[in-house]
């Protein structure tokens, strides 16, 4: 066993600002070398337990501790943030948010630069360091020229610059697109294997994390750790479920088929997945049974983009002969890596570009010609949801920022108050309609901005990531919600990197590689076409690769199958009565 | 994106000078063009920025905006000089030599129009300076300038962090503003200035709100990254002064005395050709 990097024995903690604790009876220890996940449900504490591992607890946010936490045997309160920064290196969760320099190489130089390396070893440094993560042909680029796994590099290198003991990932796969996701879980795994520093991950995204290996993972709820144990012995059981975190994809499919999952089939891991005959059996018994029945309903078109093409002044082409038909009451999701022109189609939809070439028709009620409608015109009729309600939302009361639109389009008040209102009920709203915006959660601002469009009454409704940040609860709240509008009638297009959401509420998935449109299928024939899931910077299903393994040939109808399974019985039936009542 | 900082990589002389020789010529020398009216020393001053530019291969295109900008404040000045006081020059040099009248108030004399060739010579002697500054200057390396001429390093690295954030809060700026649009925030000159005002607040205030969220990230990575811990800290951009270094300082530094030197042979600020 390797030496002791921190200790928590009995510890707690509360925020000035807070009537109860947010940590109770944390006893952990993280040792050199080791590999730890840390997961839980948004709320649950382990923002907070990082923010103790770091030091921006006790030095940046204030509150009270009890019990013990120590760094290599010192209290970490003793300490200074500056002292225990040179043990436990952190990556946060935004790689944009926390570029500070110019430059990569200014960048990864900071720390260096604080600690007053002068010439010729702050050059030298810099380098080693870039070259460790694979960034050195990118030095003199500014953050705006890096993609996001790029970002993350830069993050990671201006932490490893110096030699810390432990690295400290902050939900280290939001914001990533899912081959991008994967490439970050291997790098980490890399950096694990180069340094032998202690890495410590906190995610809530476990079967992404799993695509390497972990020693332990350490189960947080309400502001406990309820579980400190191998992933093996975790994924066995039912604690994962019992806490709002989502199993991997393949051990819900056992299961449905009435696969015992123990500890001895090393569940962790998918390749290393060991199933008896019998169980490969029970898989196949179970596939031949649910085989697909469901039939697609056809449906008209509502508004069709045909062979559109778009370049930013300046630019290369953005969208390239884009054609995209969306249905009255389906739901769309539209995917492919950060700068495939997803952003960049639903920008021309909703008027905020001109397209160039192409045609967009909207055949719902609506008697002039589309292309020549303004933005507010079109708004009536297309509603977009911003990613970041924060960028959204600009009165202080829910009520005035849900009555914006309906005001300066000058509905009479009386009009106002009763759309608003039946608005805010339809989100789940109502009991916070006299609050001011600022008491309100992430989750519940985001629902805030997409009332602020509903009251609109568009026929389509395009969400920019609605699940962005939130944990497995509120995406089913979320998207729960986003399924009721559709079954009222609702379009709803959702441009989104998460994979889940594409297989469990899409009824179609487009999909955009270089500002043309590559694919256009059910969700579950985009996730087991390797072509398209190269290109898109997608990630296969696991689900796939466990048809493939259990001798499936038809990879697809299987996914097809899972999918419509958990419609009829599966855990989304109970989510959602749980959002109900 | 960066145009607020119009950094602009073309090798030359002047280019290879460290940035804080850069700032401290540049300070010397419109102090050196501040301090006097000296018509003769601001001609000189005009002539070598305008060889400087020459030299430092910025074109005059790559700086128009800049300059037509600069020209209609000039020519502004001047007009409301002569508006406010005609007889300023009178004043000045003690002497009137009228050259000829428009009206019982505004008179044009010999005297007044020296003045207004001193105004514009200072503007000429030192916003190619100015400008000559900021095209040649690398933004990374800004910031280690001023530091190294004695700001404090948190002060300077706030400079820096201010021109890394300008292309995101641009770019924050333009997509707050469509959606704001969408939802019938309108921004155009149709709509009354009160209307106006309380648009531009429907996409401010987001802008702020977001931009918060920002500021304590960077926050928190800044500290988890050790800054602050010392007083001092070094630059990775900064490089080591070298002979032209020393040599730009000193010829920025004789401006600086050549300039005091005349305010006191010329017994004041102005340069009087009209007794001799």
């Amino acid at each position: 066993m390797g030496e002791i990097l921190l200790e928590f024995s009995n510890f707690g903690f509360q925020y000035n600002a807070q009537a109860e604790p947010t940590l109770y009876d944390i006893n952990l220890t993280i040792r050199k070398g080791e590999k730890v996940l840390i997961a839980g449900p948004s709320g649950c504490g382990k923002s907070t337990l990082a923010a103790c591992m770091n030091g921006l607890i006790p030095f940046s946010l204030k509150g009270t501790m009890t019990g013990s936490c120590t760094a290599r045997g010192r209290e970490t309160r003793d300490m200074s943030i500056f002292e225990l920064s040179a043990i436990v290196g952190t990556v946060l969760q935004d790689s944009d948010a926390q570029f500070i320099g110019l430059t990569v190489a200014e960048d990864i130089a900071f720390a260096l630069e604080n600690n007053c390396i002068e010439e010729p070893d702050l050059h030298d440094r810099v380098k080693k360091a870039a070259a460790l993560v694979g960034i050195d042909g990118h030095l003199q680029h500014a953050p705006e020229d890096l993609s996001g796994g790029q970002k993350q590099r830069v993050s990671l290198a201006g932490v490893m610059v110096e030699q810390v003991d432990l690295l400290l990932f902050d939900e280290p796969l939001a914001n990533l697109d899912p081959a991008t996701g994967k490439q970050a879980v291997e790098l980490i795994a890399e950096m694990h294997e180069k340094t032998g520093a202690a890495v410590v991950i906190i995610e809530h995204r476990i079967e992404d994390v799993l695509h390497r290996d972990v020693d332990r993972i350490v189960l947080m709820n309400e502001g406990r750790i309820l579980a400190d144990m191998t992933p093996d012995e975790l994924l066995s059981g039912e604690l994962l479920i019992k806490n709002g975190i989502r199993e991997p994809l393949y051990l819900t499919a056992l299961k449905y088929a009435g696969v015992t999952v123990t500890p001895a089939m090393h569940p962790s891991s998918l390749p290393g997945l060991l199933l008896a005959e019998e169980e490969k059996e029970l898989v196949r018994k179970w596939f031949r049974e649910a085989h697909s029945k469901r039939q697609i309903e056809a449906r008209r078109d509502l508004l069709t983009a045909d062979h559109v093409s778009f370049a930013y002044p300046k630019g290369q082409k953005a969208l390239r002969d884009v054609s995209v038909h969306m249905k009255e009451g389906e739901m769309l999701a539209i995917v492919g890596r950060n700068g495939a022109g997803k952003s960049t189609f639903s920008k021309v939809i909703c008027g905020f570009e001109q397209p160039f070439e192409g045609d967009i028709r909207f055949f719902g009620e609506c008697a002039d010609d589309w292309m020549s409608l303004s933005i507010k015109e079109k708004a009536d009729h297309v509603g977009y949801v911003m990613q970041n309600p924060n960028e959204m939302i600009s009165q202080t009361m829910i009520f005035d920022e849900v009555a914006l639109g309906l005001r300066t389009r000058g509905v009479p008040e009386e009009e106002i108050r009763e759309r608003v209102e039946k608005t805010l009920d339809i989100c789940g709203l109502r009991p916070f309609r006299s609050w001011p915006v600022s008491a309100l959660s992430y989750g519940q601002k985001k629902r805030v901005t997409i009332a602020a469009i509903l009251v609109l009454r568009p026929e389509i409704i395009i969400l920019d990531e609605p699940t962005a940040g939130q944990d497995y609860r509120h995406y089913t709240e979320i998207m729960e919600f986003l399924k009721a509008l559709g079954e009222e009638g609702f379009t709803v297009v959702m441009i989104t990197h998460d994979m889940h959401l594409m297989l469990e509420y899409a009824d179609r998935s487009v999909v955009f590689s270089d500002g043309a449109v590559i694919a256009d299928d059910s969700s579950a024939g985009v996730l087991t076409n390797m072509d398209v899931i190269q290109k898109a910077s997608l990630k296969e299903t696991s689900l796939y690769t466990l048809a493939r393994l259990c001798g499936i040939p038809e990879e697809r109808a299987f996914v097809q199958s899972f999918i419509d399974y958990e419609h009829a019985h599966g855990k989304r039936g109970k989510a959602k009565e749980e959002v109900r009542t | 994106m960066r145009n607020i900082f119009n950094y602009i990589d073309r090798p030359s002389p002047i280019h290879d000078l460290t940035g804080a020789t850069k700032l401290i010529c540049l300070l010397l020398w419109t102090f050196a063009a501040m301090l006097t009216y000296d018509t003769r020393f601001l001609a000189a001053l005009s002539v070598g920025g305008l060889l400087l530019f020459a030299v430092s291969k910025i074109r005059i295109r790559d700086v128009s905006f800049m300059l037509g900008f600069t020209v209609i404040f000039m020519v502004l000045n001047n007009v409301l000089v002569f508006l406010f006081s005609p007889l300023h020059g009178v004043t000045i040099y003690g002497t009137k030599h009228v050259l000829f009248t428009i009206s019982s108030r505004y008179v044009v004399t010999a005297e007044q129009l020296f003045y207004h060739l001193n105004l514009v010579l200072k503007y000429l002697s030192t916003i190619p300076i100015v400008l000559l500054f900021v095209c040649t200057t690398n933004p990374s390396e800004f910031a280690a300038s001023l530091n190294r001429i004695g700001v404090k390093y948190s002060i300077a690295y706030a400079v820096a962090l201010a021109l890394r954030y300008i292309p995101d809060v641009q770019r924050a700026y333009h997509e707050i503003s469509q959606a704001q649009q969408a939802r019938g925030i309108e921004m155009s000159r149709k709509q009354t200035l009160f209307k106006r005002l309380k648009s531009a607040g429907a996409i401010l205030i987001p802008l702020i709100i977001s931009s918060m969220d920002r500021i304590d990230t960077i926050s928190n990575a800044m500290e988890l990254r050790g800054f602050g811990k010392n007083k001092k800290r070094s630059w990775y951009m900064a490089r080591p002064f070298r002979a032209a270094d020393f040599a730009s300082m000193a010829a920025g530094a004789l401006l600086l005395v050549i300039s005091i030197g005349l305010n006191i042979v010329n017994g004041g600020r102005f340069y009087n050709p009209f007794i001799s």
